[in-house]
C-alpha cells in the first residue's frame, strides 16, 4: 500500500492539479472548457466523464504500450479513447438516461478533448500500468476544478442560480434592482474567465512565469 | 523497437476486430433499456404537453409515474392521414414522425394523442418536429377542444446551447404558451410568434424569444406553424 502511494506517485496525482494543470499551465482542452461552463450540472458530469476515460484510457495504453507498433500509436491510441466513449455514452443511455440528455454531442466529443490524447501519449506510452492510472485520474481533476470554477461564475453571474437552485431570486436581490449579467452565458466570457484564473495562478506560482 | 509491416497488419486487424465486437455485445446488450428509456421519456413528454409529471426529476420515479399515469390520461390515439382522414390500425405511438417527414408528402401519416383529464376535459396532443440551431428540436402542443386554445406544451432538443437555445425545454418558458391561439380572429392559421422584445407583438399569439437563442427561438416558431400546418385538413374537418 505504502508503495503504491509513494510521494512520487502522490505526485501524479496532486501535480496536474496546479503546477501542471492541463488547462492554466500546459493549455489545452480549452474548447470544451467553453462549451460546457454554462453551468454546473453539464460540467460536473463532463469533468466526471473525461476523468474516467482518461483514466481507464491511460491504464489500458499503458498494459499495451510494448506491443503498440510506434507507427500507428496515435490511431491505436484514438481507437481505445473512442472505444471508452462510446461505452460511456452506451451505459449512460441504458442506466443514466436524463443524465446522457443533458450531455448530449458532448459525450462524444469527449473523444477529440486533446488533453487524454497528450496524456496517452506523453506519459502512458512510457509509463508503467498504476502510475498510468494515477496520471490519468490527476489530469481528469485538475481540468475538473478549473472547469467548476469557470461554470460557478458563469451560471452565478449569468444565470443567477447554482446548480440550477435560484440563489439570488431566494435571497430577493432582484427587487433591489439588479440584473443578471447576460455576457457571462457567451462563450467569449470564458475564455476571459479562464485568462483570469492563469493571471491568479500565475501571480502565486512565480515559477511558472517565463523568463523574458 | 521496429515492428515489421506485417506485425503492424495482424495488429490493427486484431485491435479492431477485437474493439467492434466489444462494442457490438455492448450494444446489444443494452438495447433493451435504451428502448425501455426512450419509451418512457416519449410517454413523459406527451404527459407534460398536459401539464403533468413536472415535479419529477429522478429517473425511478418518472418510470413509476409514466407506468401507472399513461395509460389512465391518454385514452385514445389517432393516425390521420394528409387529407385529415383518420386512418384505421396504425398505432400512433409507434410513428416516428422524423421519418414520416422524409417520406413524399401525400405517403405521410399524422399521429394525434387525445387526453381525458380528471374532469373528463379533452386535449387534442400534436406532435411538432423541426430544428433548431445545432439540430433537432421536437415537443408536443396541446390543443383545447376547440382546436385553438393551447392549453399546454413540451419542447425538448437535441444539442441547443446551455443556458441559451436550451432553455425551451424549460417550465418557466413552456407556461408562456398556455391560453394562446393559434388561429386568429378571422379563423386564419398563424401559429405562435416568438418575438425579440423590438418585434410588434400580436396580442394572443406571441411568447418572449429566449436572450442569446435567437435561432433556436425562430426555428421552434418555424417548427410549431410547420408542423401544425401539417394537421390543418384534420383540424378543419374536427372543428366543423
Amino acid at each position: 500500500m505504502s508503495q503504491l502511494f509513494s510521494s512520487s506517485n502522490v505526485k501524479l496525482l496532486t501535480n496536474p492539479l496546479n503546477q501542471e494543470n492541463p488547462i492554466t499551465v500546459q493549455v489545452l482542452g480549452i474548447c470544451s472548457a467553453l462549451a460546457v461552463t454554462v453551468q454546473m450540472k453539464p460540467a460536473l458530469v463532463m469533468a466526471l466523464s473525461v476523468t474516467i476515460v482518461m483514466g481507464v484510457a491511460n491504464l489500458i495504453i499503458s498494459l499495451l504500450r510494448n506491443t503498440i507498433p510506434p507507427r500507428i500509436r496515435i490511431i491505436v491510441q484514438l481507437v481505445v479513447i473512442a472505444t471508452l466513449v462510446i461505452l460511456v455514452d452506451q451505459i449512460l443511455k441504458a442506466f443514466l438516461y436524463d443524465v446522457s440528455k443533458e450531455l448530449s454531442v458532448f459525450v462524444g466529443l469527449i473523444i477529440t478533448n486533446c488533453i487524454i490524447l497528450g496524456r496517452l501519449e506523453a506519459f502512458a506510452m512510457s509509463n508503467k500500468p498504476w502510475q498510468s492510472l494515477l496520471d490519468g485520474i490527476g489530469n481528469g481533476l485538475g481540468y475538473a476544478w478549473i472547469l467548476f470554477v469557470v461554470a460557478f461564475f458563469r451560471e452565478f453571474l449569468g444565470s443567477g442560480t447554482f446548480f440550477g437552485y435560484p440563489v439570488l431570486e431566494k435571497i430577493g436581490l432582484y427587487q433591489t434592482g439588479y440584473v443578471n449579467n447576460g455576457l457571462m452565458i457567451l462563450p467569449p466570457m470564458a475564455l476571459i474567465l479562464v485568462g483570469v484564473i492563469i493571471w491568479v495562478h500565475r501571480s502565486f506560482n512565480k515559477s511558472l512565469i517565463e523568463s523574458k | 523497437m521496429n515492428k515489421s509491416n506485417s506485425y503492424i497488419f495482424i495488429y490493427a486487424t486484431v485491435l479492431v476486430v477485437l474493439v467492434a465486437t466489444l462494442l457490438a455485445l455492448a450494444a446489444n446488450v443494452l438495447k433493451p433499456f435504451q428502448q425501455k428509456n426512450l419509451e418512457i421519456a416519449k410517454k413523459l413528454e406527451i404527459l407534460r404537453s398536459v401539464g403533468k409529471g413536472w415535479e419529477l426529476t429522478e429517473d425511478v420515479s418518472k418510470n413509476q409515474f409514466v407506468e401507472g399515469e399513461y395509460d389512465k390520461y391518454i385514452t385514445a390515439s389517432l393516425v390521420v392521414n394528409p387529407e385529415g382522414d383518420e386512418m384505421s390500425g396504425r398505432d400512433a405511438f409507434l410513428i416516428d414522425p422524423v421519418k414520416e417527414s422524409k417520406k413524399p408528402e401525400n405517403e405521410r401519416v399524422y399521429p394525434v394523442f387525445i387526453c381525458t383529464h380528471d374532469d373528463g376535459s379533452k386535449n387534442y396532443i400534436f406532435p411538432v418536429n423541426g430544428k433548431g440551431l445545432w439540430g433537432p428540436i421536437w415537443g408536443y402542443v396541446a390543443l383545447e377542444p376547440d382546436l385553438n386554445t393551447i392549453s399546454g406544451v413540451f419542447f425538448d432538443h437535441k444539442g441547443e446551447t446551455p443556458g441559451l437555445g436550451a432553455e425551451i425545454n424549460t417550465r418557466t418558458f413552456q407556461q408562456q404558451f398556455e391560453k394562446l391561439r393559434v388561429f386568429n380572429d378571422t379563423e386564419q392559421f398563424i401559429g405562435i410568434k416568438i418575438n425579440k422584445s423590438n418585434e410588434p407583438r400580436v396580442e394572443n399569439h406571441t411568447v418572449d424569444a429566449i436572450s442569446g437563442g435567437t435561432i433556436t427561438s425562430k426555428g421552434l416558431q418555424e417548427t410549431i406553424f410547420e408542423s401544425l400546418t401539417d394537421y390543418l385538413p384534420f383540424i378543419n374537418k374536427a372543428k366543423q
